[in-house]
């Protein structure tokens, strides 16, 4: 992670504050052309895309989040804060990729076959890349082979399955018990989320975390790899 | 909470009490007055189901009042999207007990609601209810009147319209129309009537009896 230490905010000259101040601000309006707008002044000022990511963005969503929970934000602000979001991602995910910005896991997300609900796969998705993952987004109605060999091909740490229909999410377990017996289940953590799903289901079919929404999905992957580092590193 | 009562029962006091989403009220009405059912009716707002999580916590600041003045209560709600936790609220309550299902299409479309959702799971279903109400609950309750470039985002992924008509009639059907030119889907109409809602309101009405309660207080299961 060195070299990709962001300053501290309260560190950061006041004019770049009060940018990346109005860029939350206007994120959470859903404006998305003046979230493009910000995006390039704060480039044009020098700063790093991951810093830019950080307090532009990330915060701006956090913020989001944490009122879309306490019911002082709806659905379609979310979507129109997150579409902001993604069109500044537009601009910036090439120059993460070029400065190498550092990848904290790889994440393989999709809604499950037979269902083609997607809103909330979505919102996951942009947040869990916002947060620093390698996502790889299978879309809709997705069955176990093509979850197999995206595990399989991305090394992935993580894998999150969506569902909104009680008829579709039993599938989850059929992918659960396919990675069992392509002997992957130890190297993934399986999050899954959806309208009709709780606790006690992600338990019986056994997922390792069930994520009541986009924000709690991204603490639990955050947590999921924070104890794998902890795990994989040499005392 | 907007609750709205209405007595289908007049006379001596009933001893059963219904508790209905605004989306099925109607409908549980007019079955009521079909069977000349005694019953207490109490309708919560539909649009509660914008935000389903609501539903349990709503009901749960109903259920011990209700539970103790009727001898039974029939929740009138699936598990509508509460991923199990409406069912863990009246776990609590043995006279309390809601209609089979996991939401209303099936409760009206059976069969035909299981197949198209199995054959064609890029379907958007209306009830008669959601049709008449689908401007201020689909379009508005989804913000597609401040956010139309919002329509993309919500059902990109949708093929179909179906129509699940309870009691079909021409102001229905304009309002379906309307629905599905807003989403630039085909329209389906199958008319269902009441469906399976029928004989499982029925069965909670008249054969369900809660299992009395005052005589097992020490929870010792009975021989």
């Amino acid at each position: 992670m060195a070299g990709f230490e962001v300053t501290p905010f309260e560190d950061l000259p006041e004019e770049l504050q009060e940018l990346y101040e109005d860029m939350q601000d206007d994120l959470y309006e859903g404006l998305a052309d003046q979230v493009v707008e910000g995006t390039r002044r704060a480039l044009a000022m020098g700063r790093s895309p991951h810093e830019i990511l950080t307090y532009g963005l990330v915060a701006g969503m956090d913020i989001v989040g944490e009122d879309f929970g306490a019911g002082r934000l709806f659905v379609p602000e979310v979507l129109m804060a997150a579409k902001a979001m993604k069109a500044a991602m537009e601009v910036l995910r090439p120059l993460l990729t070029q400065t190498g910005a550092p990848r904290i896991g790889t994440f393989v997300i999709g809604t499950v076959k037979g269902d083609i609900h997607d809103i909330g796969k979505n919102l996951v998705a942009m947040m869990l890349e916002g947060a620093g993952f390698e996502v790889v987004d299978l879309g809709i109605n997705t069955d176990a082979d093509t979850f197999i060999a995206a595990v399989r091909e991305h090394n992935a740490d993580l894998l999150g399955m969506s569902a909104l229909l009680t008829t579709t999410m039993p599938y989850m377990k059929v992918v659960i018990d396919r990675l069992k017996e392509e002997g992957l289940r130890d190297k993934v953590k399986v999050l899954v989320g959806g309208a009709p799903l709780s606790e006690a289901f992600a338990e019986e079919i056994g997922a390792d975390a069930y994520c009541e929404d986009a924000a709690v999905a991204v603490e639990v992957a955050k947590k999921f790899m924070a104890l794998k580092r902890a795990e994989t590193t040499p005392q | 909470m907007g609750e709205q009562r209405t007595r289908p029962s007049l006379g001596t006091r009933a001893e059963v009490a219904i508790i209905v989403c605004g989306a099925l009220a109607r409908e549980v009405l007019a079955l009521i007055r079909r069977h000349g059912w005694r019953v207490d009716l109490y309708a919560l707002p539909a649009v509660l189901h914008n935000t389903p999580r609501r539903i349990p916590e709503v009901l749960a600041e109903r259920l011990p009042q209700l539970a103790q003045k009727y001898r039974k209560v029939i929740v009138g709600y699936g598990d509508c999207g509460t991923g199990g936790r409406l069912d863990a609220l009246l776990a609590r309550y043995p006279n309390v007990r809601r209609l089979s299902g996991p939401h209303c299409y099936e409760m009206y479309g059976g069969e035909a609601y299981e197949r198209q959702a199995r054959e064609r799971p890029g379907t958007f279903f209306l009830t008669d209810f959601l049709a008449r109400g689908f401007r201020g609950l689909v379009w508005r309750g989804l913000g597609l009147d401040r956010y139309p470039e919002l329509r993309e985002d919500f059902f990109r992924h949708y093929t179909d319209l179906v129509w699940l008509a309870q009691q079909p009639d021409e102001r229905t059907r304009q309002r379906a129309e309307d629905a599905a030119q807003r989403l630039g889907l085909p329209l389906t109409v199958i008319p269902t009537g009441y469906g399976p809602l029928e004989e499982r309101l029925r069965y909670l009405i008249e054969d369900w009896e809660p299992e009395d309660v005052s005589e097992n207080k020490d929870d010792t299961p009975p021989p």
